[in-house]
Formats: C-alpha cells, sequence, structure tokens
C-alpha cells in the first residue's frame, strides 16, 4: 500500500472531504498563503479558493466562535488553532459555548465542528508551545477527542470527526507529523471514534499509550520481547468517548497495566483510566498501575530539560519493569 | 410619519405587550416560588427588541444574550415552550435543560440566548460568514449589551466581519448598567457605536426606546448589510426597569432614575405614536392588551401543567 507521512493523511482528509461536501471549509490563522505552521495545508488554498481556505487574523476565541456560529447554519467547519497551547485563549468559546450548545439547547441544535491542532513538545519550543493539554478538555462533557499516532488512523479518525455532529478536537503531535509513515488507502475510510486499537498484541503486560508515547512504547516492547516479555500496546485513538472495555479486555489477559501519557502527573487523563481499572477490574490486577507520564512543570527549553520532563523509552522501559516485579 | 404598515404596527404592539406581560408574569412567578433558577427581566427595553427584529425577513437570523426573552418573543418564540423553559419543566424549549439564559430555536433563526456575556458575539460572526460563503442573502443581529462592548471576543469578531464585510449588524443594547456599574465608568467614549472608527465601518446611535425610529433605521441598516457593505455598529439607548437579575438591592442607582425612565416606558411612547396618528384606536389596544394577557395565562398554564423531566434524561443529551 502507498505510505504517507502523518501529516500529509491529516492533509489528504481534510481535501478529500472538502472535495465531497461543498460545506467542508477550513479556517485558522496562516492556514492559506503560508500553508500552515507546518506546512500541512501547503496548497490548499489554490486548490479551493480563499472562501475555503480561510486566513484569518490573530484572534483565537472569535475564530472558534465563528467555527460554531458556522455550524449552527449547517456548515462543516475544520478550524485549526496554531498551537494546542492557544486553545487556551478560545476555552470559553470550546467548553462554554461548543461543548454545551447541544445540551443546553434541549438537544435541537448541533455544532459539528472539528477543531485540530498540534500538541505535544519535544521541539524545543519552550512552555507556551509543548504543552499536552487533554486533560483539560477531557473533564468537559459535551466534547469529543481524538489523538491519533499514525497517518492511517489519523486520515480515518479525521473524515469520522468532519462527519461527526458534536464537537470535535483533534489533538495531533508536532513530532509525528514528518516523522511517522505508513499504509494509508487513498480512498476515503472512516474509523469509528470511540474505538481503541492494539498496536501490538501480548500476553504479559498491558500498555496504553497515546500519540507520540505509543512510537515510544512500541519501541520499548521490541526490546523487551528479546527479553521474552510479551507487552500489549493498546492505542485509545479517541480519548473521549473512551474504549474502556478495550483496556479492561487486555488487562484481564495480562493482569497488568501501565499506562503512558506525555502530559503532566497530576490530572492527567490516564489516572480515570486507572481509577476505572481499578474499580472495575480490581480482582484481575496483580499489581499496582504504574502510570509514566510527564513531570509536574512547565516544558523547558534546552533538550536536557525537555527529555527530563517528558517521558522517554528509559523510563517507560523502567515503568514497565516495576509493573512486572 | 414612518410608513409602517397598520398590519406591522399591530403585530409590534402585540409584540412589545407579550414582552411586557410574559416578563411581568415571570416576576410574579419568582415571587411565588415557581422559578427555580434565575432570570433577567427585559422590561424598559422591549422597542429595541421589536423594532430591530421586525424589520427583519423571516429567514434573517439572531443571536441573542442572558437578557433574552425579548428577542426570542420578538422572532417568534412559542411562548407556552418559553415559560414551560422557565419553569424548568420537561415541554420548556429546551426540555428544561437550558433555562432562562439558554432558549435557542433554530428553526425560526433564533440561534441562541447566551449565559456568557459577548458569548454570542464570534457565533453570531460566524452564522455571517456561513451566509456570505452559502451566498442564501441573510442578514444577522447580533444582541448584545454595554457590559459586552468591552469584552475581547467583540473586538475579535467585529474586526473579522469588517476584513470581509459579513452581513452582521452588532446591536449594542445600552442599557446603562453592565450588572451594577455604570456604562459612563467602564468606557472613556459618550457614544458605544464610536468603536466602529477602530473597525472602519459605520457606527450609529439611536433612541432604543423608540420602536418606530428603531424600526425605520434598523430597515434602512439591514437593507445596507444584505447588500455586502459590511457589518454595523448599532448602539440602542435604553433602559431596564428591574433589577440585574433575581437578586440585586440596586445599590448602584437611585429610584429617581428609575422612575425619570419609567416615563419613557417605550410602549407608552408608541401607543401615543399610534393614536395621536390615528393608527388604531383605544378600543383595538385594548382588544389586544387582553388578548395578549390572556395568551400569557395560557402559557403560564400550559407550563404549570407540563411536567418536570424524567431524572433519567439528565444524561441525555451530552453528544449529538
Amino acid at each position: 500500500m502507498r505510505e504517507l507521512f502523518y501529516s500529509e493523511a491529516i492533509k489528504e482528509a481534510m481535501t478529500q472531504e472538502m472535495e465531497a461536501n461543498s460545506k467542508v471549509f477550513l479556517i485558522g490563522e496562516d492556514v492559506g498563503v503560508y500553508g500552515g505552521a507546518f506546512g500541512l495545508t501547503f496548497g490548499m488554498i489554490e486548490k479551493f479558493g480563499p472562501n475555503r481556505v480561510i486566513d484569518t487574523p490573530i484572534s483565537e476565541q472569535a475564530i472558534v466562535g465563528m467555527g460554531i456560529g458556522a455550524a449552527l447554519m449547517g456548515m462543516r467547519p475544520i478550524v485549526e488553532i496554531m498551537f494546542s497551547d492557544f486553545l487556551l485563549l478560545a476555552m470559553e468559546q470550546i467548553a462554554n459555548q461548543a461543548a454545551k450548545i447541544h445540551y443546553m439547547f434541549g438537544g435541537k441544535a448541533n455544532v459539528p465542528m472539528v477543531i485540530r491542532t498540534p500538541g505535544g513538545g519535544g521541539t524545543g519550543a519552550g512552555a507556551q508551545h509543548s504543552q499536552s493539554l487533554e486533560a483539560i478538555l477531557f473533564h468537559i462533557p459535551g466534547l469529543k477527542i481524538i489523538m491519533p499516532s499514525t497517518p492511517y488512523d489519523a486520515k480515518g479518525l479525521l473524515l469520522s470527526a468532519i462527519k461527526d455532529p458534536s464537537p470535535v478536537i483533534m489533538l495531533e503531535h508536532k513530532l509525528l507529523y514528518k516523522k511517522i509513515k505508513g499504509d494509508v488507502p487513498e480512498q476515503r475510510y472512516e474509523i469509528e471514534l470511540g474505538k481503541a486499537d492494539i498496536k501490538r498484541k501480548g500476553r504479559d503486560i498491558t500498555v496504553v499509550a497515546t500519540s507520540l508515547m505509543v512510537h515510544k512504547a512500541l519501541a520499548v516492547a521490541e526490546k523487551l520481547a528479546r527479553e521474552g516479555i510479551e507487552i500489549e500496546v493498546i492505542d485509545p485513538r479517541t480519548i473521549k468517548p473512551l474504549d474502556l472495555d478495550m483496556i479492561i479486555d487486555s488487562v484481564k489477559k495480562t493482569n497488568k497495566l501501565v499506562l503512558v501519557e506525555e502530559a503532566c502527573y497530576s490530572g492527567g487523563f490516564t489516572s480515570f483510566i486507572a481509577s476505572e481499572v481499578a474499580s472495575k477490574a480490581f480482582d484481575w490486577l496483580d499489581g499496582p498501575i504504574i502510570r509514566v507520564t510527564g513531570l509536574d512543570s512547565p516544558i523547558p527549553y534546552s533538550a536536557v530539560l525537555e527529555n527530563t520532563i517528558i517521558p522517554n523509552e528509559e523510563r517507560i522501559e523502567e515503568g514497565i519493569r516495576r509493573a512486572i516485579l | 410619519m414612518s410608513n409602517i404598515k397598520k398590519e406591522l404596527l399591530y403585530e409590534m404592539l402585540t409584540k412589545m405587550l407579550k414582552i411586557r406581560y410574559f416578563e411581568e408574569q415571570i416576576d410574579k412567578l419568582y415571587m411565588k416560588g415557581e422559578v427555580h433558577g434565575t432570570g433577567h427581566l427585559y422590561i424598559g427595553q422591549e422597542a429595541t427588541a421589536i423594532g430591530a427584529i421586525l424589520a427583519l425577513k423571516k429567514e434573517d437570523v439572531i443571536t441573542s444574550t442572558h437578557r433574552g426573552h425579548g428577542h426570542c418573543i420578538a422572532k417568534g418564540a412559542d411562548i407556552n415552550l418559553m415559560m414551560a423553559e422557565l419553569l424548568g419543566k420537561k415541554d420548556g424549549y429546551c426540555k428544561g435543560k437550558g433555562g432562562s439564559m439558554h432558549i435557542a430555536d433554530i428553526n425560526i433563526g433564533n440561534l441562541g440566548a447566551n449565559g456568557i456575556v459577548g458569548g454570542g458575539i464570534a457565533i453570531a460572526t460566524g452564522a455571517a460568514l456561513a451566509i456570505k460563503e452559502m451566498k442564501t442573502n441573510q442578514v444577522v443581529l447580533c444582541f448584545f449589551g454595554d457590559g459586552a462592548i468591552n469584552q475581547g471576543v467583540f473586538y475579535e469578531s467585529a474586526n473579522m466581519a469588517s476584513i470581509w464585510k459579513l452581513p452582521v449588524i452588532y446591536v449594542v443594547e445600552n442599557n446603562k448598567y453592565g450588572m451594577g456599574f455604570p456604562v459612563s465608568k467602564a468606557v472613556n467614549i459618550d457614544k458605544l457605536s464610536k468603536r466602529a472608527d477602530a473597525f472602519g465601518i459605520k457606527g450609529i446611535t439611536i433612541d432604543g426606546n423608540d420602536a418606530v425610529g428603531v424600526y425605520d433605521t434598523l430597515s434602512g441598516l439591514i437593507s445596507e448589510a444584505r447588500s455586502g457593505s459590511g457589518p454595523i455598529i448599532v448602539e440602542c439607548e435604553t433602559y431596564r426597569w428591574k433589577g440585574h437579575s433575581r437578586v440585586d438591592p440596586e445599590r448602584y442607582r437611585t429610584r429617581q432614575e428609575v422612575e425619570l425612565w419609567k416615563k419613557k416606558c417605550p410602549i407608552l411612547r408608541f401607543k401615543k405614536y399610534l393614536t395621536d396618528n390615528n393608527l388604531i384606536t383605544s378600543a383595538d389596544i385594548e382588544k389586544i392588551e387582553k388578548d395578549v394577557a390572556s395568551q400569557i395565562i395560557k402559557a403560564t398554564e400550559f407550563a404549570m401543567a407540563s411536567p418536570f423531566p424524567d431524572p433519567r434524561e439528565a444524561t441525555e443529551d451530552v453528544y449529538a
């Protein structure tokens, strides 16, 4: 099959959906002529014109709010927020408006909007361009959140997200864009939101990881397989709604659970998985659930410091060995 | 004299009274403890909603505010469903999930009231963007108060509307107070419409208690907006008679000030306009008043008779 980079898969999903549905449009800062801060939307404005690939001033709150207004009028906006850190500028519209409109209006209005945004660290961009903010979003009822780790998942999940009647936030990872390549079918296909995926089968221990951490977990699994330790790596892909069933089924098989996320330790979304597994599959656990997460710190600039804060393969391996003991 | 057709003048009077009586009834129901939550009454500002919204075409859209009952009624909302919503009943507009601040009716072009001051401004602007994209030739009236004009989202939204010449009119209802904070202390300009200069767009200030004047002015501005000339800011000067919400000690204003504005009642003024110009008889006015009063009673009966929602519905409608 044809291989695409993660960023190319996202662009292809948007392009194909915009070709198929005139109601779909892209709006954001420098998504047009510039081609996106990461080059992801390069060439789209030439293909679709400035009315469907809309360059905006730097006004995150209003960009998201305009997406909501357009969605209420029957359009299907894809809103790009240049860095996920900037979601915080738009949280009023995301949390108070988009997430709640369907509910507040008694189910009589929909906000079919996708917000795409790159998050994560490892790029030396410092504390305001490197955060993993999924836990903040995870807490708000009414939002769906997808965090694809592969080009295949990125395309399929985004195509589903655009068709979804609820607001969906797609958290991409900057380090996946041009580093991760994979098989992607040329035609359109959808991956159901809320379905996890087993990225590697194993019988000894369950590791749940998201986004970039999936790749780090897979690398560790590869290494430990040489010692005869078979790790099952589960990627939730959609963190809300979360496919807990698949995680619990795996724990029932392996009896051990390690949770890996890039975000800070306190209040990280995997603590929710830990509490759910502890309450629903306690008898199946052979030992404590281990979380490997970012440290409770802003993301520092220097690579040495950044690599200390963000989970690396050594820390993931150490976590897994602790769980196996 | 304006050349508003007689039929429309009757509709204006009917709807202004509907707003007034509806709000008075809600106020009474508060006192009786029938209304579980809070609410913000529109009494005193009726001419603005009526003059502006009745100047729209049916297919045009609005966004409203926390003080939104008047806009809802003007846009043609069913007062039975509104009353039921305020009483937290199953048959309410939002099945009892929204309450006073979240009534919407997409089918009649009401994109919703909003509990956040300024929360609807970007949404209205996005609706205008969609209208431009879909070439449906509609206009958006975006209502908000003098308090909301100082929210950053207004600056962001009006700027984008100005660069893309979107068909949205920002109707600033200057009722003199953002909760208890006087507009004179909140801004360093005498007219809020001067903010338009910052965006290179048209801005005017009008008497928001003059239903005929609001209608005539907005009719012209709506045509302009529809023709693609871009957004406009219209400041409507008016006054809120009641407290900000249910509980308000009103320490920020004097009783004399309120009484002064009550003398400028928009409904009395409109009635006087109609009778002075022989456009309606006193008998007709009385008939309309009676009719509206009975509609309010019916709406109250409907709402009282409606069941409360089933507790099992509490987690429904989180996702579409």
